[in-house]
């Protein structure tokens, strides 16, 4: 397929391209994704690439904030207490032994889930010591009160330097705001206070009803056969308990007026967040919504706010906007940030670029145009074993078809422009979002 | 544990060889060109690297690299404004550029076969750029909201920015890639127009291409595409080396913040600077044995064990151009102030230099060499990455693949050798965040409607 040198004149351009994305969803290929559930009842999704002599696994548990119950950072420190001490094993023991292998263990939280990660070196001398120490970290974690009081004074001291940051706090403070009486809406990291009162007892309870093998996932890429992915799997939660998977989040309720809040910062630029509850993983607008959003906000350098707010008026670094599709409906939100004096103006074009999408929706060429980024740029999205890893955790996660990435580009080519203007007039309602304001002018 | 090391050298020699075939061109303008091949997915990343960036800078044109390189963006007579952006998106491409002290660098990421796209418009903005005033007065104007973001409104880095301008009286070093504001506020289309023709030529360009490619396709291809570009004479930029330190410096930061900072710096060559080539790696396992992963010294030490800090953390960075400094920065946990965490760092410093580090440690911090080099081809973008970063700074890309050999090399005594030459007091800058209050809270909140959820 010789098109490259007629590709670079643009009246030929079109031709070229149009060329193209009809054969791409065919031109690369899918990584094979392999499913099963162990005997205690956790979900592994599995991806060989023995490309490199590495292996990554991440399991992940429904144990995000969203299970806090009312005392916000209670999954991320328990989140952060897994590495700190395992099996009689000190912290410091913990991290000089997968470091001594070159091995990476992560932790991490967010609202809907908590998640360990490891990435090893995939022979055996590297990988089975790493795999123990791996599961040392998910079966057995200590909850040493030394170590609880030490992350509880860094968690104490993270949360007050973000408070420097206006972006942090307009960004927070939307979650608190849009979400009202929702578990979506406090902080994951918790705040001064409610970090305060959480006690080691309660970080245990969390960690014997959610960290169990019904509530997890298992994702697995890397240089290993599926025997080899199947031990892993029996050697990192085989032994844990089954128990019983997390309850479904609660529906998210829909706002029903819109509400504006200014705060004071000392800081040369004001940040503003405006959006609303918009869109759940699986959802059966999310085609719509996602390809829409593309055209508005989502599509960097070329999207229409980008265009508008900096290409044409030059008052924002950054502006965009996006759906963050979670368990329930996750936020779609506008972000941008300009010198304080300027607040107004800019939030009155974005105000009106996204009234005018809302009213008439893309053109056909910009449609088009976001197909072809989408689409085109689908190998891009799967070229790492990183990645891989993270769409597996997604797919398995939030319980997306097994074919979710084959039939991707064909469901984005589906989408029409009448589908697009249905989807965001019935979603996105100006009239109900809020917008937090966060900047040094009074 | 030297058995494991062993291995996993063994692992990365196999693997590194297969993976990681470079080829290297260059074309009768000048124009080098790098290509790597890494068939594992069919894309593509194509970077462009040219030899220009703030340490290139002097006074009053202050951030005028990355001006630039925004306004790179900005249109050609044949590709007009966002055209650029545009034909990148609709290939399927993600594209962006970077600016640091040493290089300005523009990649896309392509679906394989979209890389003549990639070189069509690189090769016409590489000399044909069409810099206008209407839309620099706008790009200016971004450039400062930039600024504000990254800089002015982020206490520690504001910190930094002062810090470092403290540490380098005459040396490049000092300048913010971003640019003072004042400088900003001054800028005109003329010093972009003469920084432009001055620097953006094939002879002072690197071509880096990573991915599913035929190298010898991708040289045909940039011989059509960049091979008729007319070079330019380059004059490389005066070495301003900085006059030798006479004393430790210090400086204060006093501006809107929660939580103090500190950090502080002891000027160090780098591998293009060093008389002794092996220093420069010895300084960076020295970082490494401070600050490589949650067991070292210092996240041990003063994080877990004093608890004086909630953060600690080394840097050093062996690639720069010019000679720069060996970094450490803390953050003061509960009741410590800052003057405790200096302490405590000071005394990790003298420690290095009172006692060979430990075998068990050293071997630590390969093994984890060796497994990054391994981890790194994961991403052909930061595959890219390294080697433009090497030319830009005036060294052999090759030198990339000698990393972990050289590291290897390193012993125990080396360490104690660089620690008590250049971890000395003449050589030391210091600078502390002093958090004035920051007077926040809510100036007003309304709602339509009485606001609240339907339930």
């Amino acid at each position: 397929m010789n098109t490259s040198t007629r590709v670079m004149r643009l009246p030929m351009l079109l031709g070229g391209l149009l060329l193209w994305a009809a054969q791409l969803p065919v031109a690369f290929a899918m990584p094979g994704i392999q499913h099963w559930v162990t005997d205690n009842g956790a979900r592994v999704y599995y991806v060989q690439a023995p490309e490199l002599p590495m292996v990554d696994v991440n399991i992940t548990f429904a144990a995000g904030s969203v299970r806090d119950d009312g005392q916000a950072g209670l999954a991320h420190m328990t989140s952060t207490l897994l590495d700190m001490g395992a099996a009689g094993l000190s912290a410091n023991e913990i991290a000089s032994r997968v470091e001594s292998l070159g091995a990476e263990l992560t932790t991490g939280s967010a609202r809907d889930m908590a998640w360990v990660k490891l990435r090893s070196l995939s022979d055996g001398a590297h990988l089975q010591p790493a795999l123990t120490l791996f599961a040392d970290v998910i079966n057995s974690p200590d909850f040493n009160k030394s170590d609880f009081k030490r992350e509880r004074e860094r968690t104490l001291v993270a949360i007050r330097r973000s408070e420097q940051s206006p972006g942090t706090v307009a960004g927070y403070t939307f979650f608190n705001q849009t979400y009202g009486d929702h578990p979506y809406a406090p902080r994951p990291s918790g705040t001064i206070e409610s970090i305060a009162a959480i006690k080691l007892g309660e970080l245990k309870k969390f960690y014997a009803r959610y960290y169990v093998a019904r509530n997890a996932v298992v994702s697995i890429v890397g240089d290993l056969d599926r025997k080899a992915a199947e031990q892993l799997v029996d050697q990192v939660i085989g032994k844990l308990p089954a128990g019983e998977r997390a309850a479904a989040v609660p529906p998210v309720p829909q706002l029903k007026s819109a509400q504006q809040q200014r705060i004071f910062h000392p800081s040369a630029q004001t940040h503003v967040r405006m959006g609303a509850p918009g869109m759940h993983r699986g959802d059966p607008d999310y085609f719509p919504l996602y390809v829409g959003n593309h055209v508005l906000g989502g599509g960097g350098l070329v999207s229409r706010l980008h265009n508008e707010v900096r290409e044409k008026r030059g008052l924002s670094y950054s502006v965009n906007s996006y759906f963050s599709p979670m368990e329930q409906d996750g936020p779609y939100l506008l972000s941008l940030q300009t010198r304080n004096d300027q607040v107004d103006e800019a939030l009155s074009v974005m105000r009106d670029t996204l009234q005018k999408f809302l009213d008439k929706g893309p053109t056909e060429d910009e449609l088009v145009a976001s197909k072809k980024n989408i689409t085109g740029g689908f190998p891009l999205r799967i070229a790492s074993n990183s990645n891989i890893l993270d769409y597996l955790n997604v797919i398995g996660f939030y319980d997306l078809p097994l074919d979710y990435l084959e039939v991707f580009n064909d469901r984005v080519m589906a989408v029409t422009r009448e589908q697009i203007v249905d989807a965001f007039q019935r979603r996105v309602k100006p009239e109900t979002m809020t917008t937090i304001i966060v900047g040094g002018d009074d | 544990m030297r058995s494991l090391l062993a291995s996993g050298l063994l692992l990365l020699g196999q693997f590194a060889q297969a993976a990681g075939v470079v080829h290297e061109y260059q074309l009768d303008n000048g124009l080098k060109l790098i290509v790597r091949e890494d068939h594992r997915a069919p894309v593509v990343v194509s970077q462009v690297w040219y030899k220009v960036g703030a340490s290139y800078e002097h006074d009053g044109i202050t951030g005028v690299s990355h001006v630039l390189e925004h306004m790179m963006f900005k249109g050609t007579d044949d590709y007009p404004a966002g055209e650029f952006s545009r034909i990148i998106s609709e290939n399927g491409g993600s594209e962006n550029a970077f600016t640091s002290k040493d290089y300005t660098a523009y990649f896309q990421r392509l679906e394989k076969s979209r890389l003549p796209v990639s070189f069509e418009l690189e090769s016409d903005r590489m000399r044909n750029l069409h810099l206008l005033d209407k839309e620099f007065d706008k790009e200016i104007n971004v450039v400062m909201e930039e600024r504000r973001l990254r800089t002015d409104d982020k206490p520690t880095a504001l910190t930094y920015e002062q810090f470092t301008a403290t540490a380098f009286m005459s040396s490049s070093v000092r300048i913010p890639t971003i640019g003072w504001m004042n400088d900003l506020q001054n800028m005109e289309l003329s010093d972009l127009q003469h920084w432009y023709e001055r620097w953006y030529a094939p002879n002072n360009a690197v071509v880096v291409v990573v991915g599913d490619v035929d190298p010898e396709a991708v040289y045909k291809l940039a011989k059509q595409y960049f091979g008729s570009l007319k070079p330019e004479e380059i004059v490389p930029p005066k070495p301003r080396i900085e006059p030798e330190q006479k004393g430790r410096r210090d400086v204060t930061v006093r501006a809107p913040a929660e939580v103090p900072y500190t950090i502080m710096g002891y000027k160090a060559p780098v591998l293009a600077t060093a008389e002794l080539d092996w220093e420069p790696y010895a300084l960076e396992v020295l970082a490494n044995i401070l600050d490589g992963g949650s067991s070292a010294r210092l996240t041990r030490d003063l994080v877990r064990g004093s608890q004086i800090a909630t953060s600690a953390g080394a840097g050093y960075d062996l690639y720069d151009r010019q000679a720069g400094l060996f970094l450490l920065d803390g953050t003061p946990a509960g009741e410590h102030g800052v003057a405790e965490v200096q302490q405590a760092l000071f005394e990790q410093v003298q420690s290095l230099k009172d006692e060979p580090v430990s075998a068990e440690e050293l071997e630590r911090v390969k093994s984890a060499v060796v497994a990054n080099a391994v981890y790194e081809l994961d991403s052909t973008f930061y595959q890219a990455m390294k080697i433009g970063q090497l030319e830009t700074a005036g060294l052999d890309w090759r030198l990339a693949d000698k990393y972990v050999e050289r590291i290897n090399a390193v012993t125990a005594e080396q360490l104690q050798t660089v620690a008590k030459k250049y971890l000395v007091e003449e050589a030391l800058t210091v600078a502390v965040l002093d958090p004035l209050p920051m007077e926040t809270g809510q100036a007003e909140h309304t709602a339509s409607n009485g606001g609240g959820h339907e339930h």
